[in-house]
């Protein structure tokens, strides 16, 4: 996401360096798991060190046409050959399934922390945010930390540790040949990094390219009927064909670059062996080597430059790890806007240390609200919520309705001013407790992929049936339930039944209801459905805004003559209050919404 | 979060479509399908010149993959072992050579493949766009657009992979297989026979863990899709989360489909953990006894040192071959799946269309009639539109209202012929839409869509989308009569302004000014307006009512209304219930009668 509130981001921007240690870091719990990891890599590497001296001891002391002794030589060769790579292959059991869990675990407590403050960030976060962007965030950037911390950081320490050992080794049999195998090396690391200075740039653009041919596709369906209506089927096509054509030329240039990378690799190593085969040759002839060293040496000179090639994919996978890095602790470093104080009280304990209950008494005390350092949404709104009040908020879209009634279960603070509900500051009382007490409908109704029970017991997993049923029924939304297939066990998304928005709507208010909560807020409860579900939803409301204090943006008439408080608002202040009566003639804005908007019907 | 789906419904949500796209080679077929080979092939076939190089590249590279062993054992035995110097520096010269063929060789193959694969890709891409292109509504209807997406992205690139890389790699490695095992005996019959003992264990392992690996990585998509899914649902609802203070139970479902994900990627390692020491056992186990048997046979003058060299040389590049082949399998199965879902799209015909008579549609001057038209969408859902009458006279508005469902949207899909109707007739100025061609008839109506569809790009281009060629004065003159000049030039980037999804950066009603801009640039004959339900504020409310009344002016229009101002300055309110039109007539008229418009209208409009 572009644009996380510049308030809360962290100031600071660390190094990559300091970025990839603390990635390392999540690898702190599991150090135990990791260690031995490593244990098992270094023995790993023991043993390939091993293999190619004996085969070459077997090829110099086991091929004598003689004798028993001989004979002798080839069987101990053999068979330590074959006990040696049965205990590496138990070496790289564990080795690999420690480095795997040991990175799963990474990925899991990442995921685990990611997930908790996104559902913890406040409001102010989540209106500024991508869901996409947050999914990509904690699905494929922390997939890349998983990487890093265990597969590529082991290949790196791993690779360099079997390229100096093989180094060493090649250098200690015969230092003159040695060193003209490790000729080898620099041009493979030239080759290298040449290529992913090139390719790496331009794998970004062809995956964007990539990317821009399926949002053509994808955009071109979504819109089908817009593209027939039109008749642009034609000209679809040749945009199509246009980003399609610029694929195909990236790609094609890509595919020339690596149908050379990979070959040209192989041949400095194999022109090196080359080398070597004619080199050792000539040193054998001469009977300053053996043949059996010789073959020794080319296959240490094929484990001297196989890390070459992994570690040409694993440095760019690095610096990507590190870029995700960087997205993943924006998140988590982020604070929520709307936090408890230490050590807050619950809101009833509170009230009952003042041996009081819950009434429902919410005061605004010259309360305003601006986002960041943007223009102020909220000046100087003060009123009262005496309880079981019905308090409707009228005024034009961006007056700041919706916002004052999200200040009341704090999915904002106030940035001037105070809240009160009974008396009590509502930023001294826990989170939870406050809003435990508060029944909200919001503007856009967001139900969950599970059945119609789980939904509506959503604020409540442990009401009863009859509950759940009488929750429903004060919704009007009873009967529509039993007339599904499976009542209230019918699942509600794409594999269960579709449900309009009305009904939906309904869901959402039992869900409200079932809390049974002291204040009940209502944002746009009636948007968007046919007069039919209209009508039935605001049954619903009527009956549900008796004994509480209700919150309601309305745009009914019905609604707005029986509030006992109107609050007409513009530009962010209350412009007018009172009854429908006294503001019929006091107020021309509300005489203006009136006429246009409550006499209509629909907004 | 996903509470219970676990268990019952794995695919909800955004997770239906997750899994299709994450699902790689999630649908298998039979490895091989001659029908779907065949139709595939053809599509190599413009391609020939560069796929014989890219075979006769291929026979290069198999032959000097097989010559340089050779040629080391020949060092070896020929003067190595008889101290040739002179002999010893003219074979490496050869082999060098050997080997920068065989570099030039391999890049080659590999960039004429790559090339001939990316270019049948890109056809493959724009032949499925085409065709989609001619498919009715009705396809887009009953396919999630994310699963039609997917066959041509993803589907057709593991086509490709098949089509252009499989084949080759079929015959390379089959030709070195083969290589190798003649080559090996002739050198020594015996000590060939005996390394051969190996590649039946070696196949055995390699198909017990393609099996297992099959199941176990599938596993991890499986949990994968869940970890996004449950995600995803947390951010969708994270509000009512947090208004009802559900916080902690969300976190717990999401650390178990967190942890389940998590065994799931260790468990299908695990196996590769096993599988890679198995094979790497096996090659030893090959090299073993390549080294005692060989060595044997070397002591007792049977075969050269060289023999037993290149034995050694030819044993490690023996497997390679083998293991590319049964991968190779794995991909042909999913290829060949892939590749039937591709052909089913290409072969789908569209349900509506042109007749080979089919005529352009003369300009029309706006009368629209229904005549006892019923209709349903698919033959196996029930009729939507029964025996439906309606004459619409050039230049009249007529508004269709009546709750959700009754068949108002229907009636609009038919007068522009997205469906062709089941029964009865669609005339305009008395011509049947089904005898002209759907160009020529869409070219003359207009569309302004309920959700206010917007392509991603810049508003001008989203105007200038019904008529690309239009001069930027016409967009301008467009915006204007649709009222959204004035907030347009009020973005910094005024008409090139990226529209983006959401309600991002044009607000919904801002939307709509923009979708009427584009119908008034084609200046239709006849429109179709789906009037938008969501509340906006009543500045750009009165905004939209003036662009929609000089938009209607003079055309014939059909509104799916929502509004009382429209209602009521319509010339014909036409009430639908359940598929029938029960009521025409203006707006007193029908109040007049008392009947169910009455009842609509007190129900709706009067609080």
């Amino acid at each position: 996401m572009q644009r996380i509130s510049s308030e809360n981001r962290p100031s600071t921007s660390p190094s990559q360096a300091q970025i990839l240690w603390r990635c390392f870091g999540y690898l702190r719990p599991h150090w135990k798991i990791t260690a031995g990891a490593y244990l098992m890599m270094v023995l790993i590497d023991a043993v390939a060190m091993i293999n190619p001296q004996l085969i070459g001891w077997a090829i110099d002391h086991g091929l004598e046409a003689d004798s028993a002794s001989s004979t002798g030589s080839l069987t101990l060769a053999v068979g330590a050959l074959l006990v040696l790579v049965l205990v590496k292959g138990l070496f790289t059991y564990f080795q690999g399934r420690w480095t795997e869990v040991a990175s799963q675990n990474v990925a899991y407590d990442l995921r685990n922390e990611l997930q908790r403050k996104i559902t913890q960030l406040s409001f102010s976060f989540h209106d500024q945010s991508e869901a996409g962007d947050l999914l990509s965030r904690t699905i494929q950037d922390v997939e890349r930390i998983r990487f890093l911390t265990g597969r590529a950081m082991f290949r790196v320490i791993e690779g360099s540790l079997l390229m100096l050992v093989t180094a060493v080794v090649m250098i200690v049999m015969n230092p003159l040949l040695g060193l003209m195998a490790l000729l080898a090396l620099p041009l493979l690391v030239v080759q290298s990094i040449s290529f992913g200075r090139v390719f790496r740039p331009l794998s970004v653009v062809i995956q964007k390219q990539l990317a821009t041919v399926t949002t053509r596709v994808e955009q071109n369906l979504r819109g089908a009927r817009v593209v027939k209506t039109f008749a642009q089927e034609e000209a679809e096509i040749e945009r199509f064909e246009a980003e399609n054509r610029r694929w195909f030329d990236l790609s094609a240039t890509a595919a020339r670059l690596q149908a050379v990378n990979m070959p040209r690799l192989h041949l400095i190593a194999n022109l090196s062996s080359v080398v070597i085969l004619w080199y050792g040759g000539t040193l054998v002839i001469n009977g300053q080597l053996t043949l059996g060293e010789l073959v020794a040496f080319t296959t240490y000179m094929a484990q001297l430059v196989s890390p070459v090639r992994f570690l040409g994919m694993i440095l760019p996978a690095i610096s990507m790890a590190a870029a995700s890095a960087e997205r993943i602790f924006e998140i988590l470093d982020t604070v929520p806007e709307v936090h408890e104080e230490p050590g807050a009280p619950e809101l009833l304990e509170r009230l009952a240390a003042e041996k009081r209950v819950c009434r429902g008494h919410i005061r605004f005390e010259n309360v305003a609200f601006s986002y960041g350092r943007h223009a102020s949404i909220l000046k100087d709104i003060t009123f009262d919520a005496l309880p079981d009040q019905v308090v409707a908020l009228l005024g034009p879209t961006g007056s700041g309705k919706t916002t004052v009634v999200n200040l009341i279960p704090r999915f904002y603070d106030p940035s001037a001013g105070r809240i009160t509900l009974d008396g009590v500051d509502i930023r001294e009382v826990t989170l939870n407790s406050l809003r435990a007490q508060i029944g909200i409908v919001l503007q856009e109704t967001t139900l969950f992929a599970a059945s119609i029970r789980e939904n509506i017991t959503f604020g409540r997993p442990d009401a009863t049936q009859e509950e759940i049923e009488a929750a429903a029924r004060d919704a009007q939304a009873h009967e529509f339930i039993l007339q599904t297939q499976k009542g209230y066990d019918t699942p509600v998304g794409e594999r269960g039944i579709t449900l309009s928005g009305g009904q939906k709507q309904r869901i959402a208010i039992a869900r409200a209801l079932l809390t049974d909560p002291r204040i009940l807020i209502l944002d746009d409860a009636t948007s968007s459905v046919d007069s039919e579900t209209e009508h039935l939803i605001q049954l619903a409301l009527e009956r549900v805004m008796q004994a509480r204090t209700t919150f309601v943006i309305a745009h009914r008439l019905s609604t707005v003559q029986r509030a006992d408080l109107i609050l007409v608002l513009d530009k962010g202040r209350i412009v007018a209050s009172g009854k429908h009566a006294d503001l019929l003639t006091a107020s021309p804005l509300y005489q203006n919404i009136y006429n246009q908007q409550l006499k209509r019907g629909k907004g | 979060m996903g509470f219970g789906i676990g268990v019952s419904s794995p695919g909800m949500g955004p997770r239906g479509i997750i899994e299709q796209f994450s699902g790689g080679d999630n649908q298998r077929g039979a490895a091989f399908n001659r029908r779907v080979v065949v139709r595939l092939l053809a599509y190599l076939k413009p391609y020939k010149r560069p796929m014989l190089l890219a075979c006769l590249a291929m026979l290069v590279v198999s032959g000097l993959t097989l010559l340089t062993p050779y040629l080391l054992k020949e060092a070896v035995d020929q003067y190595i072992s008889q101290g040739d110097r002179a002999g010893l520096a003219h074979i490496s010269l050869l082999t060098a050579a050997a080997f920068a063929g065989l570099y030039l060789a391999t890049a080659g193959q590999q960039y004429l493949l790559a090339w001939v694969g990316q270019r049948v890709l890109a056809n493959l891409r724009s032949a499925l766009f085409r065709h989609l292109q001619q498919l009715s509504l009705g396809y887009h209807d009953t396919h999630i657009v994310g699963v039609t997406v997917s066959r041509v992205m993803n589907d057709v690139a593991t086509i490709n992979e098949l089509l252009s890389q499989g084949i080759i790699t079929l015959l390379g490695d089959t030709l070195i297989l083969v290589g190798i095992v003649v080559i090996m005996l002739t050198m020594s019959p015996r000590l060939a026979l005996l390394t051969f003992i190996v590649l039946p264990l070696m196949l055995g392992v390699t198909m017990w863990f393609s099996s297992r690996a099959r199941v176990a990585f599938r596993e991890t998509r499986t949990r994968v899709a869940r970890v996004v899914g449950d995600l995803a649902e947390d951010i969708a609802g994270v509000r009512v989360i947090q208004a009802f203070g559900q916080e902690d139970s969300t976190q717990e479902r999401f650390t178990q489909v967190n942890e389940a994900n998590r065994d799931a990627h260790i468990n299908a390692m695990t196996l590769s953990f096993i599988f890679l020491p198995a094979i790497e056992f096996l090659g030893v186990l090959s090299t073993a006894i390549v080294l005692w048997f060989g060595g044997r046979a070397v002591a007792a003058d049977e075969i050269t040192l060289g023999v037993l060299v290149a034995f050694l040389s030819y044993v490690t590049r023996f497997f390679q071959p083998v293991q590319e082949l049964s991968r190779l399998y794995t991909t042909m199965q999913s290829a060949m799946a892939g590749g039937e879902q591709v052909l089913k799209l290409l072969d789908s015909p569209p349900e509506v269309q042109d007749q080979p008579e089919a005529g352009e549609m003369p300009q029309i001057s706006g009368r629209v009639s229904l005549d006892h038209v019923s209709f349903r969408y698919r033959p196996d859902l029930p009729e939507v539109l029964h025996d439906v009458n309606l004459m619409i006279e050039p230049g009249q508005t007529v508004a269709l209202v009546g709750p959700t469902g009754a068949g108002k949207t229907s009636i609009g899909n038919l007068i522009a012929r997205f469906y062709d109707v089941s029964a009865g007739m669609v005339a305009i100025d008395g011509i049947d839409v089904r005898t002209v061609t759907q160009q020529s008839l869409h070219r003359q109506i207009g569309l302004v869509p309920q959700d206010s569809f917007l392509f991603s790009g810049s508003i001008a281009e989203n105007i200038r989308f019904g008529r690309p060629q239009a001069s930027d004065a016409e967009v301008e003159e467009a915006a204007r009569l649709a009222n959204a000049h004035d907030f347009i030039i009020a973005k910094p980037d005024g008409y090139q302004t990226r529209v983006l999804e959401g309600a991002a950066n044009l607000s919904v009603g801002q939307r709509q000014l923009v979708c009427i801009a584009r119908a008034i640039l084609t200046n239709p004959r006849i429109l179709i307006l789906d009037e938008a339900t969501s509340n906006v504020d009543s500045m750009t409310e009165s905004l939209i009512q003036g662009a929609l009344r000089k938009l209607l002016q003079g055309r014939t229009a059909v509104v799916i209304a929502h509004r009382l101002s429209t209602i009521r300055s319509a010339d014909l309110i036409c009430v639908v219930q359940d598929g029938q039109i029960v009521e025409q007539g203006n707006h007193d008229e029908l109040l007049e009668r008392g009947g169910a418009y009455r009842a609509l209208y007190q129900r709706q409009f009067s609080g």
